[in-house]
């Protein structure tokens, strides 16, 4: 995952919480859409957001909070130079083996028709990820998208 | 104004099913979508399963599993799953999962 400079200025910066009913899932890729729209993206950096947003929000509630609620927290970070950083962090029940858990097609929930491929869509549409995860404490998805780039 | 749910519409013309699912699918979504579809495939039966996906608005990985489920679902019933015309976004998304190698896939032209 490239990091972002040290000296890229912020542009501007959200926070969102929200518990984690599935209801939630279109709200929060709107959410972050609509405010990602300042750094003036296309109508393909913008389905490409919202298809990664929905992707790891869809995560926190199916496989970090299974079985039980808990609160998902958004931030999105813009910078000067036309990059978006999207974190997305729960407190759920965290990931054993995240290599595993990104391989295309794993899934621990085939009966929920769950498909497996939420990781390589947040890849395919990104420009990075960042997964940590620690079992019992939670886990961190940091998105990284420049607005512009092909991808 | 932020759609949260999907709608279905069907038609049945001699044996073949058409499921047109609008708006958006996402797991949300997805829930009622699958039981519906799961109904009229039941009660209808079809020699085919055509999955119309021209006027989703929003689609994620939810889509591929619906897709998957009913496939799966018509395949026990010995009916024939195809997939009929996916806009540039949808097809991205089938692409990720190599769909077009298991479900065929039709486009009208325009």
């Amino acid at each position: 995952m490239r990091s972002v400079a040290n000296n890229t200025k912020i542009k501007n910066k959200m926070k969102l919480q929200l518990p984690s009913l599935s209801v939630n899932e279109g709200m929060a890729r709107a959410a972050v859409a609509a405010f990602c729209a300042q750094l003036d993206p296309g109508a393909t950096d913008i389905a490409d957001i919202k298809c990664a947003v929905s992707e790891a929000v869809t995560n926190c509630i199916v496989h970090a909070y299974r079985n039980t609620f808990g609160v998902i927290y958004i931030t999105v970070t813009l910078y000067e130079d036309k990059l978006c950083k999207i974190e997305i962090r729960d407190r759920g029940c965290g990931i054993p083996d995240v290599r595993e858990a990104r391989q295309p097609l794993f899934t621990t929930d085939a009966e929920g028709e769950r498909s497996g491929m939420g990781f390589t869509v947040m890849e395919s549409f990104t420009d990075g990820i960042r997964v940590r995860s620690k079992v019992g404490a939670g886990t961190t998805v940091t998105l990284l998208k420049r607005i512009g780039s092909k991808n | 104004m932020i759609k949260t749910s999907g709608k279905l519409t069907h038609t049945l013309e001699g044996g073949r099913l058409t499921l047109k699912p609008t708006g958006e699918i996402d797991h949300h979504s997805a829930v009622a979508l699958r039981e519906e579809a799961d109904a009229l495939i039941y009660r209808t039966h079809p020699e085919v399963l055509a999955i119309d996906l021209s006027s989703i608005e929003f689609m994620d990985s939810s889509g591929l599993g619906f897709i998957m489920g009913r496939y799966k679902l018509a395949r026990t019933l010995n009916c024939k799953t195809v997939i009929k015309n996916p806009g540039v976004r949808v097809s991205k998304i089938l692409a990720l999962a190599g769909m077009e190698r298991i479900i065929k896939t039709e486009r009208d032209q325009k």
